[in-house]
């Protein structure tokens, strides 16, 4: 501490009461968009919206878009939100930021100084960097048009609720958010539209969209109206299966509306917009994690924040980086800002003081540029891949992680790898498996069309590990069945044999 | 670089942007909310009724069905916080078959918490729930009562009003600009001449003989004089500078009503009898509260003969002795006549007895409430608290509902679970 005397004489900083004022969060704006620019990150201009506590619960029960169509679940979101505030449960409630650009960042006016500092070195600087920069969010999403998009949503919406009564409209919308996760072509680059662009094709879509749906009914070859079943098999439709459930029927549902239709592409972009932020949690937040406290530090060596300053965001940031062991009541599975900001800081560390381990796990960074380090795995990682690139023996061995299997086919639960030189990669691999999409939710697909006979609409399940689908199952195919119009079966299908069925209209069991 | 920024406060925006979500959440769980509403009519105590309520909904009938993974299977799952465990241990499975199908305790991320929803309606929404489908009978826009009819609103200024609504700043705002534009020209030359008669005083000598300086003095002194004289009249400020502030009388398009409550308080009415038809009342007011501005309410009591009391008395006090019912019904006609005037109010009246009444009584009343009151007022609802046999009273008003059933309804309460049905039977929506 023989330094400290030193340091403050050089300490000047832009306030010392942790009150906050227009003024100042843009003198500390400007002071951490240089910290910024110094480390080289890329971002959106910012908008910085201060607003009032029930403001962010509204901001927040609308899945966190500034627009949005009515719907009732974002009213039973924003009481489960408003319960969650009052009992003090919200974690980081003090922050939200929209993937648009300009960047959205909402500041909540009941935080002190420091904490708004906070929010705008994570917010506007992290997570913008992120949103600009992951290859994830450049092709799935489009910054700039979402704003508009999301207008012409809820006004579209809205226009059907008047038209067509908003009972109606309602029953779509529950069928279709019941298949949002299945909404998304999780392979295909989709192509993002602007608002403009997708009025303009709405309406030639109206037309042209029904003769589309028209065709495929009425070119059905009618050789053998009687014959069904085996010989179905040749000539499925369609020809491979479909994994974008939603896409399938906007485009061949028989029944639909040209305005059911565009309500259910409409769901379909909102599953795309926010397809990226499922797959990069713990890097979107171990990113902006990383930038708010490097970014602080950096105010701080630079004596532009106090002592007091620094002790209130340190206090804070430790909260949100805070990972209770598995045995702990409050445990709750891996924390991702935990996981994320540990692999960023640790990347630092492999460049900036490698030790023998990081030369022999990462020979191609040990030693390296960090900072272009850090960029590069910002920039061409999802998750899962993330964690298979970076996670290091040091992180998994300051988080103990430890692999755990349960089978149902088995008497006990078994340690199948802990932090050690025989676990680490092993565990490495299990726990990016943990944040494949595909394995976190179930493999359904549309497989079949039986357009000859009865219409119905055959989907395949392929259970991974020979787990079963869950209990809601039936109740979803009920909203499929709404939106097809005609009888739904669903398939689970191991090794070729069928392990369990579904239908609805539910068919008789064959034993009764 | 900060010019990329932008900083906006959002604060004076609207709060409740979650509105519409919020009323279509309530309106689909409406069936659920209904039962906590009538539930907790009965379980309330009726002081604390004018307020919201907890709802719960079984989370199996609010969750979002999607497609999720179930229990069974084989899964591997990595966790934090490793203390003890090395590689291959094994560790028991809990008792009992289901088990957590995760492992180590973890809540799994696709199970469904078996918790209900639990939130809170506001009490307005309380009282829309508790009152839905009902309709006030009659419900006819009566003339309007001056007093109460009229108000006042803000619109703009004006030139002419009462001192007390002179606004002050906007009147001297107008008169400093009436008198920079009256004046503006002379004070010019006003400082002009003072600056050239400066200028004489100061170098008395002239190069012109033809003015002498001191005839130059005097003529310029006296021009300034007028001047100043004649900017005096420029008044500091004038009458067209007032300002008042402008206030529009407006008629009120509410209505204000009175509502009767009437009880037998005779030896037989028991405290229970009572508690029944306080909330009996007490729905009734709630209910007129929801549709009138004011309401006005007249506590009649009687046992052989009435009295107008206050709310304490009316439900607290103890009587003995017998019944005579048209004493009550005599003094409601009284201060109808008194107090209000049909074509001023609506009238309401409710009537709470445990059927006694002396016989020979029964059909005076029939012909007061035939003859007079009905015909003055919205509607009579007649509760009779008892499990026993009805009495005359009962079929002398049976008549009545015969004759005018838009006005008069009667029915039988015998526990307090019926206040509520009752109350609604009574004042249900008629199909058009």
């Amino acid at each position: 501490m023989s330094n400290t005397a030193d340091t403050r004489t050089h300490r000047r900083p832009i306030s010392e009461a942790s009150e906050w004022s227009f003024d100042l969060v843009e003198q500390y704006n400007e002071a951490i968009d240089e910290c910024a620019a110094e480390f080289g990150l890329d971002t959106y201009p910012n908008q910085i919206e201060v607003i009032s506590a029930e403001q962010m619960m509204d901001a927040y029960s609308s899945v966190g878009m500034p627009v949005g169509y009515h719907h009732w679940s974002f009213g039973k979101q924003f009481l489960e939100t408003w319960r969650g505030y009052k009992r003090g449960q919200m974690g980081l409630a003090y922050e939200l930021v929209i993937n648009s650009n300009p960047c959205i960042a909402y500041l909540m006016e009941e935080n002190t100084l420091p904490m708004q500092a906070l929010v705008i070195a994570h917010a506007c600087y992290g997570h913008n960097s992120f949103f600009k920069g992951n290859y994830l969010f450049r092709t799935w999403t489009d910054a700039s048009a979402i704003i508009d998009y999301l207008v012409f949503a809820r006004s579209y919406v809205s226009e059907c609720e008047e038209r067509y009564g908003v009972e109606e409209v309602e029953k779509l919308l529950d069928s279709c958010h019941a298949l949002m996760n299945f909404g998304v072509d999780r392979y295909k680059r989709p192509s993002p539209v602007s608002a403009i662009e997708e009025r303009r094709r709405q309406e030639e879509r109206e037309e042209y969209r029904q003769r589309q749906v028209n065709d495929l009914w009425r070119t059905i070859p009618d050789m053998n109206p009687d014959e069904d079943g085996e010989d179905s098999e040749h000539q499925r439709f369609p020809a491979d299966p479909q994994e974008n459930l939603l896409y399938f029927i906007e485009k061949n549902a028989p029944l639909l509306d040209t305005w059911q239709r565009e309500i259910i592409r409409i769901v379909r972009k909102m599953a795309q917009y926010f397809y990226p932020q499922r797959q990069t949690q713990v890097m979107n937040e171990g990113w902006a994690s990383f930038w708010h406290y490097t970014l602080l530090h950096r105010l701080y060596d630079k004596g532009l924040v106090t002592d007091g300053f620094m002790l209130e965001c340190l206090d804070s940031h430790s909260g949100v980086i805070y990972q209770p062991p598995f045995d702990s009541p409050y445990y709750s599975g891996l924390n991702p800002y935990t996981l994320g900001f540990s692999i960023y800081c640790d990347l630092r560390r492999i460049c900036e003081a490698p030790t023998e381990e990081d030369h022999h796990w990462f020979p191609d960074i040990a030693g390296g540029d960090w900072l272009k380090t850090v960029h590069f795995a910002m920039r061409n990682f999802k998750d899962e891949s993330f964690i298979q690139q970076f996670l290091s023996p040091k992180v998994m061995r300051d988080l103990k992680l430890f692999a755990i299997s349960d089978d149902d086919q088995e008497d006990v639960y078994r340690i199948t790898a802990i932090h050690d030189e025989a676990g680490y990669r092993n565990l490495r691999e299990k726990l990016a498996r943990q944040y494949n999409l595909s394995y976190r939710e179930p493999n359904i697909q549309v497989w079949n069309v039986n357009l000859r006979g009865d219409r119905s609409l055959t989907l395949r399940h392929t259970p991974q590990d020979r787990i079963p689908l869950g209990e809601s199952t039936q109740e979803v195919l009920r909203h499929v069945h709404r939106l097809w119009g005609f009888d739904v079966h669903l398939e689970s299908v191991e090794d070729g044999t069928v392990v369990g069925e579904y239908h609805c209209p539910p068919q008789p069991m064959e034993d009764e | 670089m900060g010019m990329r920024t932008h900083i906006v406060d959002r604060r004076l925006n609207g709060k409740n942007k979650s509105a519409v979500n919020r009323e279509r959440f309530l309106r689909r769980y409406r069936k659920h909310i209904k039962r906590a509403v009538s539930d907790a009519v009965q379980r309330r105590s009726i002081t604390d009724i004018e307020r919201g309520e907890d709802v719960s909904i079984p989370s199996r009938d609010i969750d979002e069905p999607v497609f999720h993974h179930g229990r069974g299977g084989h899964r591997e799952m990595v966790h934090p916080g490793n203390k003890e465990f090395v590689t291959g241990d094994e560790l028991d499975k809990p008792q009992g078959g289901e088990g957590e199908g995760q492992g180590s305790g973890q809540a799994s991320p696709d199970g469904e918490g078996m918790d209900d929803f639990a939130f809170q309606i506001t009490q307005e929404e309380f009282l829309d729930f508790l009152f839905d489908d009902l309709e006030l009978p009659n419900l006819a826009r009566k003339k309007l009562k001056d007093t109460e009819t009229f108000h006042y609103e803000r619109s703009g200024f004006t030139t002419q009003g009462i001192p007390a609504k002179l606004d002050v700043l906007r009147s001297l705002r107008g008169a400093h600009a009436r008198r920079l534009s009256l004046s503006g020209k002379r004070r010019r030359r006003l400082r002009d001449m003072e600056a050239q008669l400066a200028e004489l005083k100061a170098h008395p000598e002239s190069d012109d003989p033809a003015f002498s300086p001191s005839e130059q003095i005097a003529e310029l002194e006296e021009k300034i004089a007028e001047l100043k004289q004649n900017l005096k009249r420029v008044p500091f400020l004038d009458e067209i500078d007032l300002r008042y502030r402008q206030h529009v009388k407006r008629p009120r398009p509410a209505t204000s009503a009175v509502m009767f409550c009437l009880m037998d308080v005779s030896g037989s009415m028991t405290q229970g009898h009572k508690d029944i038809a306080k909330r009996f009342f007490i729905l009734l007011y709630l209910f007129l509260k929801k549709n009138y501005k004011k309401i006005d309410v007249v506590f009649i009591r009687h046992h052989t003969s009435a009295k107008e009391v206050d709310e304490e008395e009316f439900f607290y006090s103890r009587e003995t002795g017998g019944t005579i019912v048209s004493s009550a019904l005599k003094l409601m006609k009284q201060i109808i006549d008194e107090r209000y005037p049909p074509s001023e109010w609506n009238i309401y009246a409710a009537q709470a007895s445990d059927g006694d009444n002396w016989n020979d009584d029964s059909p005076i009343c029939g012909k007061i409430l035939g003859e007079y009151l009905l015909p003055m007022i919205q509607y009579y609802a007649y509760v009779e608290i008892t499990p026993q046999d009805h009495q005359m009273l009962w079929y002398e008003y049976e008549k009545l509902m015969e004759q005018d059933p838009d006005s008069f309804a009667m029915e039988q309460i015998t526990d307090a679970a019926d206040i509520y049905p009752v109350f609604r039977q009574l004042f249900e929506r008629k199909a058009a």
